[in-house]
């Protein structure tokens, strides 16, 4: 009983504010190209499925794409730190300073030097350089951080640094780098989001780009039906990477 | 006997919180178990790790016949790696020796059986419990067959009844090979049933405060902890101790 009514819980408050929200525009006449009701966008969702489909793959292609270019750049970068203190703080302010620029600043450079032609580049690259910060202080913390005792051990029996590197300080920063992940992936996805806003993207017409073109043409219904496909895609991208990091942690442990 | 480590008027300071330890003279001799006995902070572990050869003395020599892999430490807990097996967790030291790693995983499994954990190679250290963890930390210290083996408060997180089984199965894995043998603990009962001879150290920074050997058969006789002979000596010792924690006069 009480289980089922945590499960209910949610559905009923969003299906109340969504029956408010109808009732409300109903009751006010509000025109439908300044705030369409819930069941026309629910509408436009159907109708527009295989587009939206389309388009919420290349969105997700390109926080993927990205993701995985700043993950071997963040991870190889952490590892050169965590081995010299000297490239850790060589690299300190400009991790910092990565950390802190608002990515809409840099959109319109990245869109000049990615050219007319080709804006999903420039599109990937500030959704890489988003999801940079958290990739590299997760790897470079997990991999500073062994068990002080584990280290002494590897003194005591004269460990070299490879052995010391792949034997204890990687395997330790698995729980940490996988937190870093976690974050990284889903500000690249707020990054090619934005990112998309701003530089466009071209012929890769992702989620951002439809919201943008059906609010040129006052077409809110199918604004809010990207809005709910992206919505709907960040949360499943979520559980999946929530899934798969319960699975890696449990094979870490060993249980 | 041929001493495997000594200390010679060894101070170690630690920068902002002064003397640690010292000046403190100790001797260790091979075949013996020495328990190192005083209050915390009296510098105990500092001395371990100076026998391992882990932190260097400020001042004094300290000398040390065993070689590289020759002395083991099993630490206060278990410090296991989680994210390998307990065979692997055991194989490490060998492993990291160069050893191949069939005969590592192999010489590893058998250690395992010697501390009583046969059936337990592939469990994480998240499935051992406190004193299987322990069990296996010691199995990983008698893999490579030390000349000297330093445990530091090795029972002080276990329950008394498996405090008094591991105590045991030191003992007796111990006459095996007779490793030189240094633990630490502030526990009189346990100094007096596992040593051959007990170093009684001032509170911190520590000094050697007094001696007492152990006239005892090792491993020890059953219901050893009842005789008149173990309470003279604990008596002793717990006297001594209260001597080392006197102020100065």
């Amino acid at each position: 009983m009480r289980r089922a009514l945590d499960l209910a819980a949610p559905v009923l408050l969003i299906a109340l504010l969504l029956g408010i929200w109808e009732g409300l525009c109903r009751l006010l006449d509000v025109p439908a190209f300044f705030l369409p009701t819930p069941s026309a966008v629910a509408v436009a969702l159907v109708q527009n499925a295989p587009l939206l489909f389309i388009s919420a793959g290349r969105t997700l292609g390109t926080a993927l794409s990205a993701l995985l270019i700043v993950s071997l750049i963040a991870n190889l970068i952490a590892l050169a730190a965590a081995s010299s203190r000297t490239v850790a703080r060589a690299f300190s302010p400009v991790a910092a300073t990565i950390q802190v620029t608002p990515v809409i600043a840099l959109a319109p450079l990245f869109g000049v030097w990615a050219g007319v032609d080709h804006p999903e580049r420039a599109v990937i690259a500030l959704a890489a350089i988003v999801a940079f910060f958290p990739i590299y202080s997760g790897a470079l913390t997990g991999l500073t951080s062994a068990d002080p005792e584990l280290e002494r051990l590897f003194d005591l029996y004269g460990a070299n640094s490879w052995q010391r590197l792949l034997r204890l300080r990687i395997p330790s920063a698995v729980p940490q780098m996988l937190q870093g992940q976690k974050v990284g992936l889903g500000l690249a996805l707020v990054g090619a989001v934005t990112a998309e806003l701003v530089a466009g993207s071209g012929g890769q017409e992702g989620l951002a780009w439809r919201i943008v073109e059906a609010s040129h043409r006052l077409l809110l219904d199918r604004s809010f039906a990207a809005l709910v496909a992206l919505a709907l895609m960040a949360a499943v991208l979520n559980l999946a990477y929530a899934a798969l990091e319960r699975w890696a942690l449990a094979w870490w442990r060993g249980r | 006997m041929a001493a495997v480590a000594a200390l010679e008027a060894v101070e170690v300071d630690y920068p902002g919180r002064g003397r640690a330890l010292g000046p403190f003279d100790f001797q260790l001799n091979s075949g013996e178990i020495v328990a190192l006995v005083g209050p915390s902070g009296c510098g105990k572990s500092t001395a371990l790790r100076l026998l391992a050869g882990l932190e260097p003395a400020t001042r004094g020599t300290v000398r040390r016949a065993a070689g590289r892999g020759e002395t083991s430490v099993v630490f206060q807990s278990p410090t296991l790696a989680p994210w390998l097996s307990a065979t692997d967790n055991v194989a490490l030291p060998l492993a990291l020796a160069g050893v191949d790693g069939r005969e590592a995983r192999a010489r590893a499994v058998e250690a395992l059986r010697h501390v009583g954990l046969a059936g337990a190679e592939r469990a994480r250290p998240a499935q051992l419990s406190g004193g299987m963890a322990m069990r296996a930390s010691l199995a990983r210290a008698l893999v490579t067959g030390p000349k000297v083996l330093l445990l530091d408060e090795p029972f002080a997180a276990l329950d008394e009844i498996t405090r008094r089984a591991l105590a045991d199965d030191i003992l007796a894995l111990w006459s095996r090979d007779r490793p030189a043998v240094v633990f630490v603990t502030h526990n009189v009962e346990e100094a007096v049933y596992m040593a051959s001879r007990v170093v009684v150290m001032t509170p911190g920074p520590g000094r050697a405060a007094g001696e007492l050997a152990i006239d005892a058969p090792a491993p020890r006789p059953p219901g050893f902890r009842t005789t008149p002979a173990f309470r003279e000596a604990a008596e002793h010792l717990s006297d001594l101790l209260a001597a080392a924690m006197a102020p100065a006069a």
